[in-house]
């Protein structure tokens, strides 16, 4: 009998020890928990996309009213042409002289191709800049961040010896060196750059250095 | 002296404040993510060294997708009482002389991404129940001088929304002449500042090489 009443005493004790809360390994959980913050947090970041911003000059619809004049010992014309390369000249040229148009030097976007040719004419502005950011960086200059950007465009508006880019494509540009180009104006920091249309002139001289012959349905454009 | 025996378990660290912690977090993470939309023509775009983000409201973004087509995108507005969409459509349509109903309207109002059909076949296109069916009207937005459908999106897409933004977004490839024409069509409306999606890519310069 007491053997029996002990057995029952063995029984319940056992029965108290699962009485007890049950523990939940909460590993696994915390692992997947883990991957899925990780990969949220990636998502996240990776969705925003970045834009450039570009401002173009205004289109012209009265007729009769003249184009803003520009010096043209100050002006690069650069013009995106086929295969992703650059071609380029400095000044204007006269299209009366179209038997005997000036030829086109031709560059790339490597860096040492068109980023060479734009800081060397831009030498004076880009120093500048890249004086005023070192002296913000190392505190000589007392400047709220907010304003930093505003005095650096202060400072391109002031410049008047930097280059004045016109932006040309011929035809069979692609919207990636358009892209580009724009890029290498901010990296360069050039101060005054626009986006014009190639006049016809430009487009023959491009087909002479490229070696392209137009076709018949495409010189009538 | 008798020996404490201490007992050699491991030590179990209670992990629901760790879980708990977690949990808001992943939960934050998961309201905030907006996932990226699958778009109708898949674009490469370049890259830049612009860090400025795309903003999340008052943008319309022109889709050039490598085969010259046009997809036209809009949002709602910072407020989802402001409906911008559906208010664009219905103008758009009445311009058309298309009557679309409530359905219609919630549809585009909710379609997640850019859409690129012409004005004609848009009420098919809502209609439409399945992704596959829809992507079929996706032919891309008119253009051209003589149906400029493009053009009139915009313009009504300004007066709806005063405050609305041009995104680009091309891919690397696409013809410079197609572009051009997107952007003549937004300057002929007065639209002169533009936002070109780009991806970052870091460019460093070295003042060094230049005085070289």
């Amino acid at each position: 009998m007491a053997e029996i009443i002990q057995e029952e005493k063995g029984k319940g004790g056992k029965h108290k020890g699962k009485k007890h809360p049950p523990h939940i390994d909460m590993t696994p959980m915390v692992d997947l928990m883990c991957l899925l913050i990780i990969f949220f947090m990636l998502a996240n970041s990776m969705a925003k996309a970045k834009v450039m911003e570009i401002n173009l000059p205004e289109k012209i619809k009265d007729p009769n009213a003249e184009p803003p004049k520009i010096p043209g010992s100050r002006t690069l014309n650069i013009i995106l042409g086929p295969d992703d390369k650059i071609y380029w000249y400095p000044g204007t040229v006269r299209p009366e002289d179209y038997n005997n148009l000036p030829p086109l030097n031709v560059t790339d976007f490597s860096p040492t191709g068109i980023r060479e040719l734009l800081l060397e004419r831009n030498k004076a502005l880009f120093r500048k800049i890249d004086d005023f950011k070192n002296e913000v960086l190392t505190g000589k200059i007392k400047i709220s961040q907010d304003s930093v950007q505003g005095a650096i465009k202060q400072l391109k508006k002031d410049d008047d010896t930097g280059p004045i880019v016109l932006i040309k494509a011929y035809k069979k540009a692609n919207y990636g060196d358009f892209v580009d180009i724009l890029d290498e104006m901010n990296i360069c920091g050039i101060a005054r750059y626009t986006v014009v249309d190639i006049a016809w002139y430009e487009d023959k001289m491009v087909e002479k250095a490229a070696g392209i012959t137009p076709s018949s349905d495409e010189t009538k454009k | 002296m008798p020996k404490i025996k201490l007992p050699t378990k491991s030590p179990r660290i209670d992990m629901t404040p760790m879980v708990d912690l977690f949990s808001v977090i992943l939960i934050f993470l998961m309201l905030t993510t907006t996932m990226k939309q699958s778009e109708p023509a898949q674009v490469d775009t370049p890259f830049s060294i612009s860090e400025t983000p795309t903003p999340d409201f008052n943008i319309m973004t022109l889709l050039i997708s490598k085969d010259d087509k046009v997809y036209l995108n809009f949002d709602n507005g910072p407020d989802t009482l402001l409906k911008y969409r559906p208010k664009i459509l219905t103008a758009m349509g009445d311009r058309y002389n298309i009557q679309f109903s409530d359905k219609e309207l919630r549809e585009f109002e909710k379609y997640p991404s850019a859409m690129g059909v012409p004005i004609a076949e848009m009420k098919d296109f809502l209609d439409a129940k399945t992704s596959k069916d829809r992507s079929q009207y996706q032919t891309g937005i008119p253009t051209d001088s003589t149906d400029n459908q493009l053009a009139l999106w915009v313009l009504f897409a300004r007066q709806v929304n005063p405050n609305i933004q041009a995104v680009i977004k091309a891919d690397k490839k696409t013809g410079y002449p197609e572009v051009k024409k997107v952007l003549d069509i937004l300057q002929n409306k007065n639209m002169n500042k533009f936002n070109l999606v780009t991806s970052l890519e870091a460019a460093k310069i070295n003042l060094d090489e230049i005085q070289q």
